[in-house]
């Protein structure tokens, strides 16, 4: 029996056990607490727990402030406004001084669902990836969310944390029962020679299934979660491109900018092989349940395993 | 005998009059006179060796800045983070040749620095880098941010239970960014009275007269709006200036502080002064050795 958990409800739990363990922990939200999940955090802690209302420019620039207390900082909103509202302090101010926030924005990709394009950032990774210092990181699932949140809040530096709305299947449970999370390492779900896919955030569960179907029709496939964006795992891309010959990568992102963007830069630079991007084609999103929303933009099992079938014809 | 007290008070009065004979505190008003003119000095000579920066939103604060380094801010230029140190923002980060300025003299770095200012491989960036310069807080140069994260500094302390006080300096032509107004709500809201904001009202900004480009006004009437409280004074009065500081180190209740101070954008070089050109705008050779001795008769 397959579990399912929200990546933002087991955040909000790692912070309030690390709100224990950390008494210069602090934690703001603009008006969104209740859905970041850090509410939870609030009624633990409240005295350490900040609101800064509907201004998320304000949000990033009090984040700044407190962390030059000596306190580690986590604010949260949604993707769209923590990366887009907000980008220029995060750029100007928390990046360039290489400040102790932690941004850990939830509701990203058209995951959100019913909301529409408008709270729908399929954009984010593109536009922090491109700041200096920045560092982005994207679990697969609420077990990696909680070992992602424990790895920051340890190191020193801005991060940006991408998390998604829905509630999602647990599948990474196996492999941190045994590992911490290494910054800059893609982690290897199964092997196989015939055809690379790189995929990253709740998205890669579909890609564990379509590796089984293609399994069963004897092509193996290479998965990689991708949960370090940046900074992002160039080894295991160059050795993936030179071994399988094909890469396809996966996420609920915008294809020009995100992860496939950034495994062509690597690629095309050091070996170059066909990589075909899935994704959002370059349109805004709309409202629907967020399966509809998958099924729209081709993020499903079936289209993994025939753009699978399709690179193993086309490689070179 | 009272004839002789009477005969001594005449005398006395007589000197004092020619200027002959000064109390503690004229002398100490002199000296503060002849090192705000000095930065004056220095200011025009890095903005000129670096052939651009900004000038006239520099020379408008020297009174307000230099007189908070001198009176009241804690500091100590051989542990810049000193844990019990007062925090100064320069929130209107172009002025970067005044805080430089005053941090040399300080004693932060070398005055010999300054020539390097803006250069290929110097500490002193067009804006300022809390990276690279010691005293620097944290980097600005984009307009509000600065006076945001004062604002978290300000709450962090709070929290900390702390007794330091956080000082921001922002432009007037600044406070129409958005985000300045949702600072000065947040301020307010956490009732962050360890917080003052010094408004360097020099009417001017890159396109022209603020009043032209976009009002303001009336700032101080803004700011208690937003729940602080206020005071308006002329930035180039040094007793205005030190009894506005004065004003705020000596409340006790629980509202964020802000100093409007009226000022002359390019005070203290004739032609630079209220013209919005010498925003940012470097002096050729004729005009740097006009002002420099426009000011050294000062």
């Amino acid at each position: 029996m397959l579990r399912m958990a929200s990546q933002r409800d087991y955040y909000g739990d790692k912070l309030i056990e690390l709100g224990y363990k950390m008494p210069n922990l602090v934690v703001m939200d603009a008006d969104l607490a209740s859905s970041t999940k850090t509410v939870k955090f609030k009624n633990e802690f409240p005295e350490r727990h900040f609101n800064l209302g509907i201004a998320e420019a304000n949000l990033m620039l009090f984040a700044a402030g407190v962390s030059l207390t000596n306190k580690i900082v986590f604010v949260s909103s949604f993707s769209m406004f923590a990366s887009g509202r907000a980008w220029e302090m995060i750029r100007n101010t928390i990046a360039h001084d290489r400040l102790n926030v932690k941004i850990v924005a939830s509701h990203s990709g058209v995951a959100v669902g019913e909301d529409g394009y408008s709270h729908q950032a399929t954009e984010d990774i593109a536009i922090i990836r491109a700041i200096p210092e920045m560092k982005v990181l994207s679990p697969a699932d609420a077990i990696e969310t909680q070992k992602i949140i424990e790895y920051i809040a340890y190191n020193k530096g801005p991060y940006y944390v991408r998390l998604t709305r829905e509630t999602t299947p647990i599948f990474m449970h196996d492999y941190y029962s045994n590992n911490d999370f290494v910054e800059g390492k893609f982690i290897k779900i199964s092997d196989g020679n015939d055809a690379t896919i790189i995929s990253t955030g709740s998205v890669t569960f579909f890609a564990l299934e379509a590796v089984d179907i293609l399994r069963k029709e004897g092509i193996n496939v290479r998965l990689f979660n991708a949960s370090s964006i940046k900074p992002i795992d160039k080894e295991e891309i160059i050795r993936s491109a030179k071994e399988t010959g094909c890469i396809l990568t996966i996420e609920d992102h915008n294809i020009i900018g995100g992860l496939g963007s950034a495994v062509t830069e690597v690629v095309s630079e050091n070996y170059p092989v066909i990589v075909k991007r899935l994704g959002i084609p370059d349109v805004f999103g709309s409202s629907g349940k967020p399966k509809e929303l998958f099924k729209l933009f081709g993020l499903t099992t079936d289209n993994i395993v025939s753009n699978i079938k399709y690179l193993i014809k086309n490689k070179k | 005998m009272i004839k002789r007290i009477k005969v001594f008070s005449f005398f006395k009065l007589f000197f004092k009059e020619k200027g002959l004979i000064r109390s503690k505190k004229d002398k100490e008003l002199i000296k503060l006179k002849q090192d705000i003119n000095q930065i004056r000095k220095l200011i025009i000579d890095s903005v000129f060796k670096a052939g651009s920066g900004h000038p006239g939103g520099s020379l408008s604060a020297v009174e307000l800045v230099y007189t908070l380094f001198d009176k009241f801010l804690k500091f100590d230029p051989d542990n810049p983070k000193w844990e019990d140190r007062d925090y100064f923002i320069l929130s209107k980060g172009h002025a970067a040749p005044l805080l430089y300025t005053v941090l040399a003299y300080k004693k932060f770095f070398e005055i010999e620095e300054l020539a390097t200012l803006r250069k290929i491989g110097s500490r002193l960036q067009g804006h300022p880098d809390a990276l690279k310069v010691p005293g620097v807080e944290v980097s600005t140069g984009s307009l509000g941010q600065g006076f945001g994260v004062a604002g978290g500094i300000a709450l962090g302390l709070k929290i900390s239970g702390k007794k330091n006080k956080v000082y921001a300096l922002l432009g007037d032509g600044e406070i129409q960014e958005g985000s300045v107004w949702e600072t000065a709500m947040a301020c307010a809201h956490y009732k962050l009275s360890n917080i003052c904001a010094i408004i360097d009202v020099n009417k001017f900004q890159i396109d022209g007269r603020v009043d032209d480009v976009m009002r303001v006004e009336p700032i101080d009437k803004k700011f208690e709006a937003f729940g602080w409280r206020s005071i308006r004074i002329n930035g180039h009065d040094i007793k205005q200036v030190e009894d506005a500081y004065k004003w705020f180190l000596e409340y006790k209740g629980d509202k964020p502080s802000v100093i409007v101070a009226d000022t002359v954008k390019g005070k203290g070089v004739s032609f630079m002064e209220n013209k919005s050109e010498w925003h940012g705008k470097a002096p050729n050779e004729n005009e740097y050795k006009a002002a420099k001795n426009e000011i050294s008769k000062e």
